[in-house]
């Protein structure tokens, strides 16, 4: 079961990955730390195929990728918000991790829901009330690079295109 | 057209300690060199001089890599804030397409250059490829009207213009100033402004290139440059007017930089900490402004005030002009320029329920230390009133 973690509205890079863990780099350590000052409880808890949902401007503040890849790497697969802030969009977006745009799924998910998540047809299933959301289709571009897994695999290949 | 994806070549690109991640993604794309290392700016300013022996093996690590790609543009511990570093040493043009990876990116916007933040990922691919993708924005028009009273500055107005909006109003929107209250600013408070729209959500934050910016710039872009400005028809999403001749000091009350009031709701609250400087405040006109309310006099026995230049060139012109004695000898502790404690790393963090009143840009919980402290955002001089009672107060009466 995907476990569905909620937080609230305006939800800011400082508290998704604060600032005292930004010169370590490594991914288990950022996995270790992932919203360490808005949920103490999560990084030890979280399971692999987890899905964090925020309500609106979710990840305001820095350009702190960490704030993204910290989810990635504690194997959370999607975040789901009723907006999102410009930077951590394109963080997600560029790191591989579907930033799903949902005002509907962002109100009716609560902590603790399975859901999951059928990227190809747009919709977030919530097993546990039996609800279908809808979320805000990506551009072509845009689909191209989370198809290709994110910004790096996408210019890797492109750059074998090339050779 | 607004909404649109396009990709474009960028005219500039930074980043600062962080360079080591972007590093880091950029072999891993496996492109043999950077697209054009004389488009590539490296200030050290988050962590300098290196606080812990991980941040120094880090800095060591990406001091290595800027040798071997042949990066030129690389300035080291205390030179200053990437971005008072990048004006003044002559990066910034107008009409330039700025990305750097540093969300107050949009300070660049106060010269006329297109200017945002962007994530370390991103600007691997920018290295590897010189082009990034971008949204076509839409435009906030802002019309202010001025001058400001005494004691109320730029970054009251913006902190004004923030709590009207909220931390979300202008997400992913250019943001355009103007009025009278605009044409009057030096282009120190230019500055503040454009860097603090970022708090608002805006994309970018223009001021039209006026003869203020025209002066900074004469005395350090590098090369020549054109004045930018709005097309007379160009059009706006939304268009804000707002009478700034009344306006009061403002401060950003914990813990968002929207929850904004005149100071006169919260005089009084003790302060444990002050702190002026950061790319928003930490300019020559700052320490300028802080100085002429402490000259002669002492800081609060309370309280604890610290001093960090934006750069280098700021500290000597401070030196200069005895502004560093004059806040020393008040009781000001002067530290290296950089970032200092703005984001929680070093030089000042706060400990469990300390209240700091600060000239920086974020208040966010947990952002300068203990996830138990406060943090006030206001003006230097609202900050140098503070110090001497140890207490907020409105530099209006001292």
């Amino acid at each position: 079961m995907s476990r569905a973690w909620t937080y609230g509205d305006n939800v800011n890079t400082d508290v998704l990955y604060p600032g005292r863990h930004l010169a370590n780099i490594d991914p288990k350590y950022q996995a270790a730390h992932a919203l360490e000052d808005l949920d103490p409880g999560f990084a030890k808890t979280v399971q692999a195929g987890d899905v964090v949902v925020g309500g609106k401007f979710f990840g305001c503040g820095s350009s702190r990728e960490q704030a993204v890849t910290c989810l990635k790497y504690a194997g959370v697969p999607f975040v789901i918000a009723a907006s999102f802030a410009r930077i951590y969009y394109r963080n997600a977006i560029n790191n591989g991790l579907p930033p799903l745009v949902s005002p509907e799924a962002s109100a009716k998910i609560q902590s603790g829901d399975d859901v999951t998540v059928d990227l190809e047809a747009g919709l977030i299933r919530n097993r546990t009330r039996n609800e279908t959301y809808r979320f805000e289709a990506f551009p072509e571009f845009l689909q191209r690079l989370l198809a290709a897994g994110g910004l790096i695999p996408y210019l890797r290949q492109q750059v074998l295109v090339k050779q | 057209m607004p909404g649109e994806i396009v990709e474009a070549t960028v005219d500039l690109a930074m980043s600062h300690d962080n360079a080591l991640l972007v590093s880091k993604k950029f072999k891993e794309i496996g492109v043999p060199q950077i697209w054009n290392a004389d488009k590539v700016v490296i200030p050290f300013d988050h962590r300098t001089p290196a606080p812990t022996i991980e941040v120094a093996n880090g800095h060591a690590q990406v001091r290595s890599f800027i040798r071997q790609v042949g990066i030129k543009n690389f300035y080291d511990v205390g030179v200053g804030i990437c971005h008072q570093v990048l004006p003044e040493k002559g990066h910034i043009k107008p009409g330039m397409l700025v990305v750097g990876t540093d969300s107050h990116t949009t300070t660049y916007g106060a010269f006329g250059a297109f200017a945002t933040g962007i994530g370390a990922t991103e600007m691997a691919g920018v290295w590897a490829t010189g082009r990034l993708w971008f949204r076509v924005p839409e435009t906030f028009r802002f019309e202010i009207q001025g001058p400001l009273p005494r004691q109320v500055y730029a970054k009251d107005l913006i902190l004004h213009v923030i709590g009207q909006q909220t931390l979300d109003g202008c997400d992913y929107r250019a943001v355009e100033f103007y009025g009278s209250a605009i044409d009057g600013l030096t282009a120190d408070s230019r500055m503040t402004i454009a860097n603090l729209s970022m708090e608002m959500g805006a994309k970018v934050g223009l001021l039209p290139v006026d003869q203020h910016a025209l002066d900074y710039l004469s005395l350090h872009a590098r090369g020549p440059f054109e004045p930018v400005v709005a097309d007379e028809d160009a059009p706006y999403e939304k268009e804000f007017h707002l009478d700034a001749r009344d306006m009061e000091p403002q401060v950003a009350c914990p813990h968002s930089v929207d929850n904004v009031k005149p100071i006169t709701d919260v005089e009084g609250v003790p302060i444990d900490q002050i702190f002026i400087g950061t790319c928003t405040n930490g300019r020559y006109e700052d320490f300028k402004a802080a100085a002429d309310i402490l000259r002669g006099e002492k800081i609060a026995s309370r309280t604890r005030m610290l001093m960090i230049p934006a750069s280098r060139d700021v500290f000597l012109e401070c030196l200069q002009k005895g502004i560093v004695t004059d806040l020393t000898e008040a009781g000001v502790t002067v530290e290296s320029p950089g970032c200092g404690p703005c984001l929680g790393a070093h030089q000042g963090v706060l400990g469990d329920g300390e209240k700091c009143f600060s000239t920086t840009n974020r208040n966010f919980r947990g952002r300068m230390g203990h996830i138990n402290s406060e943090v006030y955002l206001g003006s230097p001089a609202a900050a140098a009133s503070t110090a001497l009672y140890g207490e907020i107060t409105d530099p209006r009466r001292v």
